[in-house]
C-alpha cells in the first residue's frame, strides 16, 4: 500500500427524478488499497460504480483519476485509462466462446499501445489469461460458449475481462454474490492474489465476512450517504453502521 | 408574412395531431406502430367508401371507420406484435411489413377487378364550407376545426392519462414496465389498449385533416415520417416535447416554403432531424434518455 | 403398446469431433461432407447462367444486386445489431456515383464501379453517422427515410438530371460479363463477410450487438466499430448500385426506390437471418418472383411483405437455418 492517491472522489451527487441515489460522496483511494463499499440494498453502491466508470453522469461532483477528472468521459475512455469494472448482472458475450470474450479487451487501445503490436496470437494470450484466472482445471472450459458457463465461472470471466485490460484499479460489483460456498472459497484466493500483485480494488459487497478478509478499508453507505469510513473492524462497531444493517440485508 | 404564421400554426397542430397517436403507442409498449400512417390513410379510404359507395351518413361513417381503425390496431397487436415481444429486430421488420401491405395494397390496380385507390377523386368533404379571415389571412373553417380538435384532443389525452385508471396504467408502463407489471398492471392488455387508442387517434387525425386535400396512399408514408420526425426531435417520454417539436417543424417548414419554395420542405425536415441528432440526441425535451444509447 | 412400436430416431450425421468453427477432419468423407454444400452452391451458381435464356439472364443480374443488398442487411442486422431499412440509399449513391463518373468524367465501367463504391460508401457513412446515436428502432426508421429524403433533395436542388435522370451511360460488354461480374461479386462478398465475422474485428462487432455495455467497459469505442460496420455494408451496397447503373445504362430517381430497401429484407428473413448464405438464396428466389409479377404493379410489394410477415411469425429461423439443422441432424421414424 503506497501513499499515491489514485482516485480522488469529491462530492458526487446523483438524483433520479425524486430519488436521491447518491448524496455528496467523497473519498480517496490510494494505490494498493482494497476498499470495500458496503451498505444495505438501495444505498447507491452500484450507482456509484456506474458513475465512476462513466455509464451515468452525476449531477454534481468530480472524480480525479491520477489527476484527471473522469466525470463526463465515456466508459471506454475510462477503461482505457486503467479503471476496469465487473458487472453485477453479468454480461458475458453469450454467443461467443469464452476465450473469445477476451478478444474484446485485448483489442482495446490500451492494450494495443502497451503491447506495441507485439502481442502475437491473441487467442493464446486469452487462454493464458483464463488459465491464470482458474480455468485450467478443465481444459475444455475456455472453449465453451460463454453463455453456458456456470455462475462461478461467469464471475471469473468478468474478472478475466478486467484483467485483460491490465488495469490499475478494478471495481468489483458483488463478485461474491450468488456463489456457493465452494465457489467462494476458490474466489477468495484469486482476489488475494490480485491484492498481492499490487492491484487496487474497490469491492462492492454484501458478504461482509469474505470482504473483510481482503479489504483494508471500508466505506459504508446508506440511502446514498456515506455514513462511515475506516478499517473494517472499527467501522462495524459503530452504532450508526449497525443500525443501518438491522432489519435490512442479513449477511449470509 | 402573416400567412406564414397562421399556416405555420395550423401546420404545427396538424403534425401534433398525427404524431400523438404514434407517440402514445411507442411510449407505452415500446413498439413503434409503423402502421400508424397506413391506418391514417386506410381510415380515410374507408370513410370515403362508406359515404360514397354505401351512402351512409358522414358522421356515422366516421364513427364506424374509427371503430374499424381501433380493431385493426388491436388486430395488429394481437396477431403480429404479441408474438414478437422482446425481439426488437423482428418487431421492427414485422410492423414495417404490415404497414407496407396496407399502403401498397391500397395502391393495387387491376387485380381481380379491384380498382385500387388511385386518382384525385378521393376527397372527403370538409365539415363546413367557407372561410373566415384572421388578420388578413383567409383560413378555411376546416383548418380551424383542425386546430380546435388538436387542442381539444391534447386536453382530453392529458386528462385521460392523469385521471383515469387505464390512462395512469399506460403512463406507468411507459415509465417502467417491470415496476408496472409488479403492480399488477397487465402490460399486454395495456399494449392492446394503447394500440387501439393510437389507431383511433390516427384515424381521427385522418378524418379531420384529409378533407383539406385528397386522399392518397403516399400520405401514409408522409404521416409516418412526420410523426417520427416530431417524436425524435421532441424527444420521447415527453408529450410536451412532441408538441413543441410539432411547432418547431411546422413553422420551419412553412417558413422555408415561404422563403425558398415548396420543394425544400422535406430537406428542411431531414436537416432538422439530423441537427437535433447531432446536438441533442435525446430530443429537445427528452426526459428519459430513450433515443440515445443506454450509456 | 402401439405407441411404443415406432419412435423417432435422431441421427447425428455431422463431424464427430467438433467445436464452434473448428472441425477435426478425420477422413475424406468428412471433408466432403463439409465441402459438398459449399461446392454445390458455388458450382451451381456459376453454372446457372448457362441454362438460362436471355430474359432470365437479365433477371439473374438484378437478382445478384439484390443478393448483395441482402448480404449487407444481414451483416448489419445480425452481426452488428443495426437494422438498416434503407438499402436503397446505397444503391442510389452508388448508382449516381458511377453514372456521374461515367458521364461527367468519362470513366469506363471497370473504373467507375469500384470508385463509386468507395465514394458512395463514404458519403453514406457520413450521412448515417449521426443516426447511429439512435436506439435500434429509431435507427431503423431513420434509415428507411433516408433514401426518400435523398430523393427529395435531388429533386429540390435539381441535381443530376433531377426527375429525368441521366441516360446514355456505358454498359458492360455483353450479357455474360454482366452476369459473371455480379455473380463473382456476390460470391466474393459472401465469403469475405464470412471470414470477416470470425476475425477479431468481426467478433467485436458481434459483441457490440450482444452486449454493448460490456464492450464499452472493456475499453472499446463502440461508435468507431459501428461506423466501420456501416462503411462495409455501404461499400458492398454501393458496389451493387454502381453495377446497376451500368447494367441499365441510365440512372434516375428510381435508384432510390423502396423496392431496394424491402426485397433484401424479405429475402433475408426468408432465407435465414444470420446465415449470410440464406439471404443470397432468398434473393435468388424472390427476385425472379418479383420479375414475374412485374405486370401486377404494387402487388409485388404486398407479396414480399406478406411472405416476410409469414416467415417472421411462423418460421423466423428462415430456410437456411432450417436446412442446416436438418443437414446435420435428421429424424427418422423407425420401429423399436
Amino acid at each position: 500500500m503506497s501513499d499515491v492517491t489514485l482516485l480522488d472522489v469529491r462530492n458526487l451527487s446523483k438524483s433520479f427524478g425524486g430519488v436521491r441515489a447518491i448524496v455528496d460522496i467523497s473519498f480517496k483511494l490510494n494505490q494498493g488499497e482494497v476498499l470495500g463499499v458496503i451498505g444495505p440494498n438501495g444505498a447507491g453502491k452500484t450507482t456509484l460504480v456506474n458513475i465512476l466508470t462513466g455509464f451515468i453522469k452525476p449531477d454534481h461532483g468530480q472524480a480525479f483519476y491520477k489527476g484527471r477528472n473522469i466525470i463526463g468521459m465515456t466508459p471506454d475512455k475510462i477503461a482505457n485509462l486503467g479503471l476496469a469494472r465487473t458487472f453485477q448482472v453479468m454480461r458475458p458475450l453469450h454467443s461467443l466462446p469464452t476465450y473469445k470474450n477476451l478478444i474484446v479487451p485485448l483489442n482495446s487501445p490500451r492494450i494495443k499501445k502497451a503491447a506495441g503490436g507485439k502481442l502475437g496470437n491473441l487467442d493464446s494470450v486469452a487462454i493464458d489469461i483464463l488459465e491464470e484466472i482458474g480455468f485450467e482445471r478443465d481444459a475444455r472450459v475456455p472453449y465453451k460458449t460463454a453463455g453456458s458457463l456456470p455462475l462461478g465461472y461467469q464471475k471469473r470471466l468478468e474478472l478475466a475481462r478486467c484483467i485483460a485490460l491490465r488495469p490499475e484499479i478494478i471495481l468489483c460489483d458483488e463478485v461474491f454474490s450468488g456463489l456457493s460456498m465452494s465457489e467462494i472459497s476458490s474466489m477468495i484466493p484469486l482476489v488475494e492474489k490480485f491484492v498481492m500483485e499490487g492491484m487496487t480494488l474497490i469491492m462492492i459487497e454484501h458478504r461482509l465476512r469474505e470482504l473483510f478478509r481482503v479489504a483494508n478499508k471500508v466505506l459504508v453507505m446508506n440511502f446514498g450517504v456515506k455514513i462511515s469510513e475506516g478499517p473494517p473492524q472499527e467501522v462495524m462497531k459503530q452504532d450508526n453502521v449497525k443500525a443501518a444493517y438491522i432489519g435490512g440485508e442479513r449477511s449470509k | 408574412m402573416e400567412s406564414v404564421i397562421v399556416y405555420g400554426a395550423i401546420n404545427s397542430i396538424t403534425f401534433a395531431l398525427t404524431a400523438i397517436g404514434f407517440s402514445l403507442v411507442y411510449g407505452v409498449s415500446r413498439v413503434p406502430n409503423f402502421a400508424h400512417g397506413a391506418i391514417y390513410v386506410l381510415v380515410g379510404f374507408i370513410t370515403w367508401s362508406l359515404v360514397n359507395d354505401l351512402n351512409l351518413n358522414y358522421g356515422l361513417s366516421i364513427i364506424i371507420s374509427l371503430a374499424i381503425a381501433s380493431l385493426i390496431g388491436l388486430g395488429i397487436y394481437q396477431f403480429v406484435l404479441i408474438r414478437l415481444r422482446g425481439m426488437p429486430t423482428s418487431e421492427i421488420i414485422a410492423s414495417f411489413a404490415v404497414s407496407l401491405i396496407i399502403l401498397e395494397g391500397l395502391r393495387l390496380q387491376g387485380v381481380g377487378g379491384f380498382k385500387g385507390f388511385i386518382g384525385p377523386n378521393y376527397v372527403l368533404k370538409p365539415f363546413f364550407d367557407g372561410k373566415i379571415e384572421i388578420s388578413g389571412v383567409f383560413v378555411d373553417y376546416q383548418r380551424l376545426i383542425v386546430v380546435g380538435a388538436g387542442v381539444a384532443l391534447a386536453a382530453i389525452l392529458w386528462l385521460f392519462t392523469h385521471y383515469t385508471k387505464m390512462g395512469l396504467s399506460l403512463r406507468a408502463i411507459a415509465q417502467d414496465e417491470q415496476a408496472a407489471l409488479m403492480l399488477g398492471i397487465n402490460s399486454d392488455r395495456a399494449g392492446m389498449t394503447a394500440m387501439a387508442i393510437g389507431s383511433a387517434l390516427a384515424g381521427l387525425a385522418a378524418v379531420i385533416i384529409l378533407p383539406l386535400g385528397n386522399i392518397t396512399a403516399e400520405a401514409g408514408y408522409h404521416v409516418l415520417i412526420y410523426a417520427l420526425a416530431v417524436c425524435i426531435i421532441g424527444g420521447l417520454g415527453s408529450w410536451a416535447g412532441t408538441i413543441l417539436a410539432s411547432f418547431l417543424v411546422g413553422f420551419a417548414m412553412k417558413f422555408s416554403t415561404f422563403m425558398f419554395g415548396a420543394v425544400w420542405e422535406s430537406v428542411v425536415l431531414i436537416g432538422t432531424i439530423i441537427l437535433v441528432l447531432l446536438i441533442r440526441p435525446s430530443g429537445l425535451l427528452g426526459k428519459q434518455k430513450e433515443l440515445e444509447e443506454r450509456v | 403398446m402401439a405407441a411404443q412400436d415406432v419412435r423417432k430416431k435422431r441421427l447425428d450425421r455431422s463431424i464427430n469431433v467438433r467445436s464452434t468453427g473448428l472441425y477435426a477432419l478425420n477422413s475424406y468423407r468428412e471433408m466432403a461432407y463439409l465441402l459438398a454444400p459449399r461446392l454445390l452452391l458455388i458450382v451451381g451458381l456459376l453454372a446457372l447462367p448457362l441454362f438460362l435464356d436471355h430474359y432470365w439472364q437479365r433477371v439473374f443480374c438484378t437478382a445478384g444486386v439484390f443478393a448483395i443488398l441482402a448480404l449487407s442487411f444481414d451483416f448489419l442486422a445480425e452481426y452488428v445489431g443495426l437494422v438498416c431499412l434503407g438499402g436503397a440509399l446505397f444503391i442510389g449513391f452508388g448508382g449516381y456515383g458511377a453514372g456521374l463518373l461515367n458521364s461527367e468524367f468519362g470513366l469506363p465501367p471497370w473504373a467507375s464501379i469500384p470508385l463509386a463504391a468507395v465514394i458512395g460508401a463514404c458519403v453514406s457513412t457520413v450521412v448515417i453517422m449521426p443516426c447511429l446515436r439512435l436506439r435500434g428502432i429509431y435507427f431503423a426508421i431513420i434509415t428507411f427515410m433516408l433514401p426518400l429524403f435523398a430523393r427529395n433533395v435531388i429533386v429540390a436542388l435539381g441535381l443530376f438530371g433531377s426527375t429525368e435522370g441521366i441516360t446514355g451511360l456505358d454498359t458492360l460488354p455483353n450479357i455474360w460479363v454482366e452476369q459473371y461480374v455480379i455473380l463473382i461479386g456476390v460470391l466474393i462478398v459472401l465469403f469475405a463477410l464470412r471470414r470477416f465475422v470470425s476475425e477479431d474485428v468481426g467478433l467485436i462487432m458481434m459483441g457490440i450487438k450482444d452486449n454493448d455495455q460490456a464492450v464499452l467497459a472493456a475499453g472499446i469505442s463502440i461508435f468507431r466499430y459501428r461506423v466501420l460496420a456501416v462503411f462495409i455494408a455501404a461499400l458492398i451496397g454501393c458496389f451493387a448500385g454502381a453495377y446497376l447503373s451500368h447494367l441499365y445504362g441510365w440512372l434516375g430517381l428510381s435508384l432510390f426506390a423502396m423496392d431496394f430497401s424491402i426485397l433484401p429484407i424479405a429475402a433475408t428473413v426468408m432465407g435465414g437471418m444470420g446465415t449470410l448464405v440464406g439471404p443470397v438464396i432468398g434473393a435468388l428466389m424472390l427476385s425472379p418472383l418479383s420479375e414475374a409479377l412485374r405486370g401486377m404493379g404494387q402487388l409485388r410489394v404486398v407479396l414480399y411483405c406478406f411472405i416476410l410477415l409469414i416467415f417472421i411469425l411462423y418460421k423466423p429461423e428462415g430456410l437456411m437455418n432450417f436446412l442446416e439443422r436438418k443437414y446435420h441432424q435428421f429424424e427418422r421414424v423407425e420401429k423399436v
